[in-house]
């Protein structure tokens, strides 16, 4: 027979259980981890390209981050660089607003794929650690690389070297 | 020891695990995440956005105190003195 003290210590047992895991945070999304699909992720303000066999670069923005707007003619000149060779640039924006989102892209008419996560499902479950914060997955799909923040050339140069590092890899069997 | 006091110690630790595991969900629900930093990145929450309007205030503040220079130190960023 379950005695009151004994019912109260499972309760309290299981509201300390409760109160220190229960409202956690997922886990950040690292190199060496599987990246969130986009395709099913509830991405609006644009088409969500096919990737499947691709190098990815998937780069968290937002119109009101000054190193965000930096960052693209850099991305628009690795896309224009790479994508005959499997590179595909996926600009994914966390803006609260759709026309923030709009105006942004319509000014700086980025030349690779631009998405809005409205609802922050997708960053959400990535964790960006900074803003922006972009990453590389290999053709089978996996994060391997991980760029928080963008610094310019030296970002450039480094996304430059692995992006060549991924492409020369081989594509996993179908 | 007897069971009762085990039973009490046992309590008394759940409890405290309790406080402690609200204290932490607490503090992970309130941290404003990076991407949800709009407003703060918003130019009216710089508080040097009117250079003119803090040159002001400063004189104003530095008379009424008799403190000029008092606002801040010379010196670089590092945090010393």
């Amino acid at each position: 027979m379950v005695t009151p003290k004994a019912r109260s210590i499972c309760i309290l047992g299981a509201a300390g259980l409760f109160a220190a895991f229960g409202g956690r945070l997922p886990a950040q999304v690292v190199p060496g981890g599987a990246f969130p699909a986009l395709a099913s992720a509830g991405l609006a303000g644009g088409t969500v390209p096919d990737t499947a066999g691709r190098v990815v670069l998937v780069d968290f923005w937002a119109s009101w981050c000054a190193p965000c707007k930096a960052s693209f003619p850099a991305y628009s000149r690795l896309q224009s660089a790479y994508a005959a060779r499997g590179l595909t640039v996926v600009a994914v924006s966390v803006d609260d607003s759709p026309a923030a989102y709009a105006a942004f892209v319509a000014k700086l008419k980025p030349s690779f794929v631009t998405v809005h996560d409205a609802d922050h499902k997708l960053v959400g479950a990535v964790q960006v650690p900074t803003m922006p914060t972009s990453y590389l997955l290999d053709r089978a799909g996996k994060v391997r690389f991980m760029h928080p923040g963008f610094h310019g050339d030296s970002t450039e140069r480094e996304l430059r070297k692995e992006i060549e590092a991924l492409l020369d890899e081989k594509a996993p069997a179908p | 020891m007897n069971a009762s006091r085990l039973k009490l110690a046992l309590l008394a630790a759940l409890g405290a695990a309790a406080l402690l595991g609200c204290g932490c969900s607490t503090t992970a629900g309130a941290r404003v995440r990076p991407w949800q930093r709009a407003a703060l990145a918003d130019e009216t929450m710089n508080p040097d956005r009117d250079p003119l309007g803090t040159a002001m205030s400063e004189h104003v503040y530095f008379s009424r105190e008799a403190a000029s220079g008092g606002r801040g130190v010379g010196g670089s960023g590092c945090g010393c003195n």
